[in-house]
């Protein structure tokens, strides 16, 4: 066996392997040389690689243009908005996973048609409503409509989750007269936890990575870190160095809990289809 | 018998989130089509008047929204077979045994891209394609490549990140979907024959289909959304040659501020999206079981 699947081939995976690797993480090395490098030296054509690094950049980002304070809003949005899906959507995956009902097929497509919809379609009623009931750069304003996405996502992946328990346990709490609210919370709650820790972290990747709703909802004082990365863009000479700067903070802690979740990051992203 | 619980117990299960996610997702769609019924612009708040469905007319008769769409699908269509391939390939790769260190660093590194910020994709695009001081170029061996300002060359670098960000979640669907190989089923095959080829197609291909499915369905479906990334990137241009479905329904709604219009296509985009969903379900339950 060893002998067949030798010596070349393992040259060809290392080699292949080596590749993936880079080309993995290359883009991210270089988002972070460059925010280490003064306006000058980025601007430099062809690129550096050799330079001595600053951290001037983040400075003047996260203090004097307030990308501080937009992580902090970035922040409170992911968690509250979190927090609120796993608080609906727990006691609704129960359901779905162990009450039978009519309807129930028709209200699981629309959790998944809920997560095909492009947001753009209800950006543009949600910014109409909003102006008029004065909710526009408001955080609660982006908790409520992340829920569009991270309801379906937690339903979706605790549903699964409870699904693995087995029912044995609930028929025997209730011949004890449990109730179904105590069963979900004293039985399989606990049992559901890594779900439940999964969903939450799928819920948080999302809503810090988005942009379109925080771009066209907020202003300043709700602004989300990847509208104020953008908001970098404009005019001429584009400041690449605090550019990068900011990207780099907005993305460090995403890929944190990415590698976290790596085992059930399929899982999650596949809505539970594949294992 | 299985799940015998009162009708108000089940209500007060699912009610929240239903009501949750109807408020956000149902009511602004409903206000949407009112919207689309009207002429809403954002200019005009004075004569918002309702013209029935001259929105939707001026929407299906309209070459430019056809074209976004066409663009859309070519997107698909040359993005996908490569993140197909590519991700097949690596798939492979590390479902073969040996170099475990190497194998699980090549694995973490493929969490990277697609937990990453799509706006922040965008931006390292502006920075690493940039035709003067871009990383890119340099590569090339000092090539002197308008990336953004040129049509064909914008829209392959859009490709480039699409790949280079969706490829890996390829691979590990893959990936997941051959461990499910029953070891002893792959051993038998092997000894059958050395062709890698014969054991893809007809031992490991029907444990590959339910992932390739749900890659199908999935990418389709955040194709018609993308947005962050190609709006950080290009804004659609140069001219419209980048602008997908959901950078025009944007650009009209809030650059061109015909709220109406930009609804009408909103919709329209709604009902072609459910269309798809429903099919690929049908097709997927199918495969499933």
């Amino acid at each position: 066996m060893a002998a067949r699947s030798g010596q070349g081939p393992l040259w060809g995976q290392i080699i292949l392997l080596s590749l993936i690797l880079l080309v993995c993480v290359f883009p991210f090395y270089w988002m972070v040389t460059t925010s280490l490098k003064t306006q000058i030296v980025a601007l430099e054509a062809p690129p550096v690689w050799v330079f001595e690094p600053t951290l001037a950049n983040y400075r003047e980002a996260l203090f004097d243009d307030g990308v501080l304070r937009t992580l902090v809003n970035s922040l409170i949005i992911a968690i509250c908005t979190t927090a609120l899906a796993i608080l609906l959507g727990v006691p609704a995956a129960f359901a779905l996973a162990r009450f039978e009902f009519r309807g129930k097929k028709d209200l699981w497509f629309w959790f998944i048609t809920n997560r095909m919809v492009s947001p753009i379609v209800l950006a543009l009623p949600f910014f109409l409503i909003a102006r008029n009931l004065g909710l526009l750069d408001k955080h609660i304003t982006l908790i409520l409509i992340y829920l569009t996405f991270n309801l379906p996502i937690v339903i979706w992946i605790v549903t699964d989750q409870f699904r693995g328990i087995p029912y044995d346990l609930d028929e025997a709490a209730r011949l004890e007269g449990a109730s179904q609210f105590r069963i979900m919370r004293s039985i399989c709650l606990p049992l559901a936890m890594p779900g439940i820790a999964v969903s939450g972290i799928f819920s948080f990747i999302f809503s810090w990575n988005e942009l379109m709703f925080g771009l066209i909802l907020t202003r300043t004082d709700a602004k989300t870190a990847p509208a104020m990365a953008v908001s970098f863009m404009e005019g001429y000479n584009l400041p690449y160095g605090k550019i990068m700067a900011t990207s780099t903070l907005i993305v460090i802690p995403v890929l944190i809990f990415a590698l976290l979740a790596s085992k059930q990051l399929v899982r999650g992203l596949t809505m539970g289809a594949v294992k | 018998m299985r799940g015998k619980v009162s009708r108000k117990t089940i209500l007060s299960f699912i009610g929240p989130a239903v009501i949750g996610l109807a408020l956000v997702g149902i009511a602004p769609l409903l206000y949407a089509l009112w919207t689309s019924l009207h002429f809403f612009n954002l200019t005009q708040l004075r004569r918002v008047e309702f013209i029935g469905l001259e929105n939707y007319w001026t929407v299906l008769t309209d070459g430019a929204f056809w074209q976004a769409m066409g663009r859309t699908f070519f997107l698909l269509g040359t993005a996908l077979p490569l993140q197909l391939a590519l991700g097949l390939m690596i798939a492979l790769v590390l479902h073969q045994p040996g170099l475990t260190l190497l194998k699980t660093l090549a694995r973490l590194s493929l969490v990277l891209p697609m937990a990453t910020t799509y706006a922040v994709v965008g931006l390292l695009g502006q920075v690493m394609f940039n035709q003067k001081f871009g990383v890119v170029n340099q590569l090339l061996g000092g090539a002197d490549i308008n990336w953004i300002g040129d049509p064909t060359n914008a829209f392959i670098m859009i490709i480039f990140w699409d790949v280079w960000q969706w490829t890996p979640f390829v691979a590990l669907v893959l990936l997941a979907s051959l461990t499910m190989v029953p070891g002893e089923i792959e051993e038998a095959a092997r000894l059958e024959t050395k062709s890698k080829w014969t054991v893809l197609r007809y031992v490991q291909l029907p444990y590959l289909l339910p992932g390739l499915v749900a890659v199908l369905i999935l990418r389709t479906a955040d194709t018609l959304k993308l947005f962050d990334m190609v709006f950080t990137l290009t804004r659609g241009g140069p001219g419209a040659s980048t602008e997908f479905i959901s950078l025009m329904i944007q650009r009209v709604g809030f650059r061109a501020f015909d709220q109406g219009l930009a609804s009408a296509q909103a919709i329209i985009l709604l009902i072609i999206t459910i269309i798809l969903a429903q099919n690929y379900i049908r097709v997927f339950y199918k495969e499933v079981n």
